[in-house]
């Protein structure tokens, strides 16, 4: 039964990680714009050549 | 403002969306193979290599690592240059990546065909191709955080969020499961044994299904969907908390799996908690893929890509539904171990993991070649030859799914079981067996439809292997570009590089504490549970190449229907010697925990050779081979001490005097076999395997005595 100790420190490794990956991503200024990177996303800027049909 | 030049690499794209296509083909195939074999047991053409037991693991690791696992990087390696406006890092490793991945694809074919497995689901492949995995997992994510870092793009967009935890999961949890000490090259046992065995594995079996087939998937959805929609997703916030929320709660769902049986009540509640917990942000994940088609729903109608993402998401909601009921211990009690669960899989990998792919696809093709698709018609043909392939696919194991487990659990009014005979209850079934097979290859077809189609598509248009773009470098939100963004550049990568050295350091820290510090609690609370002798041994070990346990458990749950039919219900102390765990996860056979000493020896020598001798009616496949092989005990001295090392108390020195011991035995075997009539010769694998089979569950059943 053990294990579960591991698992635990295991999966709580990994939420630690992510809980730091958060914090980095709020304080960067990744999430002070949520609706801009939705749109984005949607304009290819791909050099124009001939084929100009829809995005 | 300066802009850059840049191409996207298609190439790398191309190469994977083949891979993909070929593969979903293999992997579905062999899927409607093993199901016809389930009612026609003739089908194993009477050799080891096409029985049910070979190649039911090299369907799901066809399906979801060869199929699935292409899709994942088709749609990564397209969308995460376009998210971060970057070429991919490297594109040495892009190939490495690729190369490396069909590989390991077509090793897992051979080992698993051959025999060569560990038995945990999922992870059955051998040691050395864990450790290819391992390898080529991590030049993948170094690929991919590679090109985040270098994007210019300032905000990582949240497709690529399900990226990166995707890669960070599958490597640790690929790497914790897969600690196992080698006996010979291709023969390995892991680490841990019984339940701890089944912990770490279900930890891990659950964890694949939320981190290989569903972030990864999400995160295509989060581009793709949009995409083709042309309409941003939702809501932005709504995927952010969806993200955030998901990856925080999924990880501790995975003792849903074991529910009812050795493992203690806490951790099976607190699988059941979590598992409840994580409908919310599924959910939230699917109306959001939904509600992005608010308003665009005529699209729906005409657009086949945006047809198949509909299902695709309606099918991640109804098994994200399924799921967390399905960890409702009551309902557990009914479903587990019925095809019910395969049923629930299914509807998540046909549904959500097979159609988003196709979706994905159809968009991406024309877009990569630069011209229409094919046949709007076969698409469509294909979007509904696969829906209804679905539908009598999952439907009939629903339904076969609770028709037997009542018929399992059904009392007469004395008292006595009303089906005392397993195979009553399989033959019931039998019928939903057929239709399940016949909607498999609905959707076999849909996928060589598809094929079709996405090759012709190709034929007629023109590929670009590097696709023009420019950008405006990243860089703080101020007119004047300089190269003060460098400094951005180097903050972000300390920060990732740093943690993913930290992930480094600690899974080597881990390889090595994690050991010792189990094989110390290995203790058995039993005193009449005894380490196997070297002929069971060797026989569990056929029990585990022929892959038994992918239709019979060992876990008789504490219900009244299992303890009457099996016998005593299973306790933890007797799989304190199970490197690795044979528990099982599907009874399409009967448990066989307790089948020790219940049958004769002849009764299993005839029994393997031909079910149907000793149960007319049986549709478990034979097995003649193993009454002719010889039982390979080459490295039955590096079993013994590696199961010594792993904490098992073979005395010192054992390895000398065990081939001495397997010999007397598989002789009284071989002379009682001969009492009764049957002349075999005592080196054959069906020795050890009777051996192993006659042991089972015995060692406390000597307490009670008595009955035979």
């Amino acid at each position: 039964m053990s294990v579960i100790f591991v698992l635990i420190g295991f999966s709580s490794f990994v939420a630690i990680m992510f809980l730091a990956a958060y914090i980095w991503s709020v304080k960067s200024g990744q999430y002070d714009d949520n609706y801009t990177p939705s749109v984005r996303i949607l304009f290819d800027n791909e050099i124009k050549k001939k084929d100009p049909k829809n995005k | 403002m300066n802009v850059e030049k840049f191409n996207y690499d298609n190439q790398i794209v191309k190469l994977f969306l083949i891979a993909t296509v070929v593969w979903g083909i293999v992997a579905l195939t062999v899927g409607v193979w093993i199901a016809i074999a389930l009612y026609y047991p003739e089908l194993n053409l009477g050799i080891s290599y096409t029985t049910f037991g070979r190649l039911r693991p090299l369907h799901t690791n066809a399906a979801i690592f060869a199929f699935v696992g292409n899709a994942i990087f088709t749609g990564v390696y397209y969308s995460l240059q376009r998210i971060s406006k970057a070429r991919m890092f490297n594109d040495v490793l892009s190939k490495i990546n690729f190369w490396g991945w069909q590989t390991i694809i077509v090793l897992a074919a051979v080992t698993l065909v051959s025999g060569i497995t560990t038995s945990k689901e999922y992870a059955e492949l051998e040691w050395p191709i864990d450790i290819l995995i391992a390898i080529v997992w991590v030049v993948f994510g170094i690929n991919m955080i590679g090109t985040i870092i270098k994007r210019r793009e300032k905000h990582i967009y949240v497709a690529a969020w399900f990226y990166i935890a995707t890669f960070v999961t599958v490597a640790v949890l690929h790497i914790g499961n897969s600690i196992e000490i080698p006996v010979s090259f291709l023969k390995s046992y892991p680490v841990y044994a019984g339940i701890q065995d089944a912990l770490v594995q279900w930890w891990y079996g659950h964890n694949a299904v939320a981190f290989f087939l569903t972030t990864p998937f999400l995160g295509l959805m989060y581009y793709f969907l949009p995409k083709a929609a042309n309409r941003p997703i939702f809501s932005y916030k709504l995927s952010i908390l969806h993200f955030w929320t998901l990856i925080f709660i999924y990880i501790w769902a995975g003792p849903h799996h074991l529910l009812y049986s050795a493992v203690p009540n806490w951790a099976q509640s607190l699988g059941t908690v979590f598992s409840i917990m994580l409908w919310m942000p599924s959910w939230g994940g699917m109306l959001n893929g939904l509600l992005t088609l608010r308003g665009a729903w005529d699209r729906v109608r005409d657009n086949p890509v945006l047809k198949f993402f509909v299902i695709g998401v309606t099918t991640y909601g109804m098994s994200t539904f399924e799921g967390p009921m399905l960890s409702l211990k009551s309902v557990n009690a009914l479903a587990h171990f019925t095809d019910w669960i395969p049923a629930h899989v299914h509807v998540g990998t046909l549904g959500w993991n097979g159609f988003m792919t196709f979706g994905m696809l159809y968009w991406l093709v024309p877009r990569m070649w630069k011209t229409e698709l094919y046949s709007k018609k076969l698409a469509n043909f294909h979007f509904w030859i696969g829906t209804l392939g679905m539908v009598v696919w999952v439907i009939p194991m629903w339904w076969a799914g609770i028709t037997q487990a009542l018929m399992w659990k059904e009392f007469t009014d004395l008292g006595l079981l009303k089906y005392p005979n397993f195979l009553e209850t399989v033959l019931q079934i039998v019928p939903m067996y057929i239709m399940r097979s016949f909607g498999g290859l609905l959707y076999l077809t849909g996928i060589i439809i598809a094929s079709y189609n996405i090759f012709k598509t190709i034929g007629k248009g023109s590929f670009e292997a590097n696709e023009a773009a420019e950008s405006a470098p990243r860089g703080p939100i101020t007119d004047k570009p300089k190269f003060g963004m460098f400094h951005r550049y180097l903050e972000s990568k300390a920060v990732l590089f740093t943690a993913l050295s930290f992930v480094a350091i600690a899974i080597g820290g881990l390889v090595e504490i994690v050991p010792t510090y189990l094989i110390k609690s290995n203790i058995p609370t039993i005193a009449s549970v005894k380490p196997y002798t070297p002929l069971e041994l060797e026989g569990r070990d056929i029990y585990i190449k022929e892959a038994c346990n992918s239709c019979h458990s060992q876990m008789v749950r504490p219900f009244r229907s299992e303890v009457e039919r099996y016998g005593e219900y299973s306790k933890a102390g007797e799989f304190v010697y199970d490197h690795p765990h044979l528990w099982g996860s599907k009874r399409t056979g009967p448990d066989l925990h307790r089948v020790g000493r219940k049958y004769s020896n002849m009764w299993h020598y005839l029994h393997m050779e031909n079910p149907r001798s000793m149960s007319p009616g049986s549709l478990m496949p034979t097995y003649p081979w193993l009454l002719e092989n010889q039982l390979d005990v080459s490295s039955l001295k590096a079993k013994i001490s590696v199961m010594r090392t792993l904490g098992v108390p073979y005395e010192e020195g054992y390895e000398d005097v065990a081939l001495a011991d397997l010999t007397a035995q598989a002789e009284q075997i071989t002379a009682d076999l001969l009492d009764s009539g049957i002349i075999a010769e005592s080196d054959k694998e069906i020795i050890a395997l009777i051996a192993y089979l006659q042991r089972l569950g015995t060692d406390i059943k000597a307490e009670v005595k008595g009955t035979k």
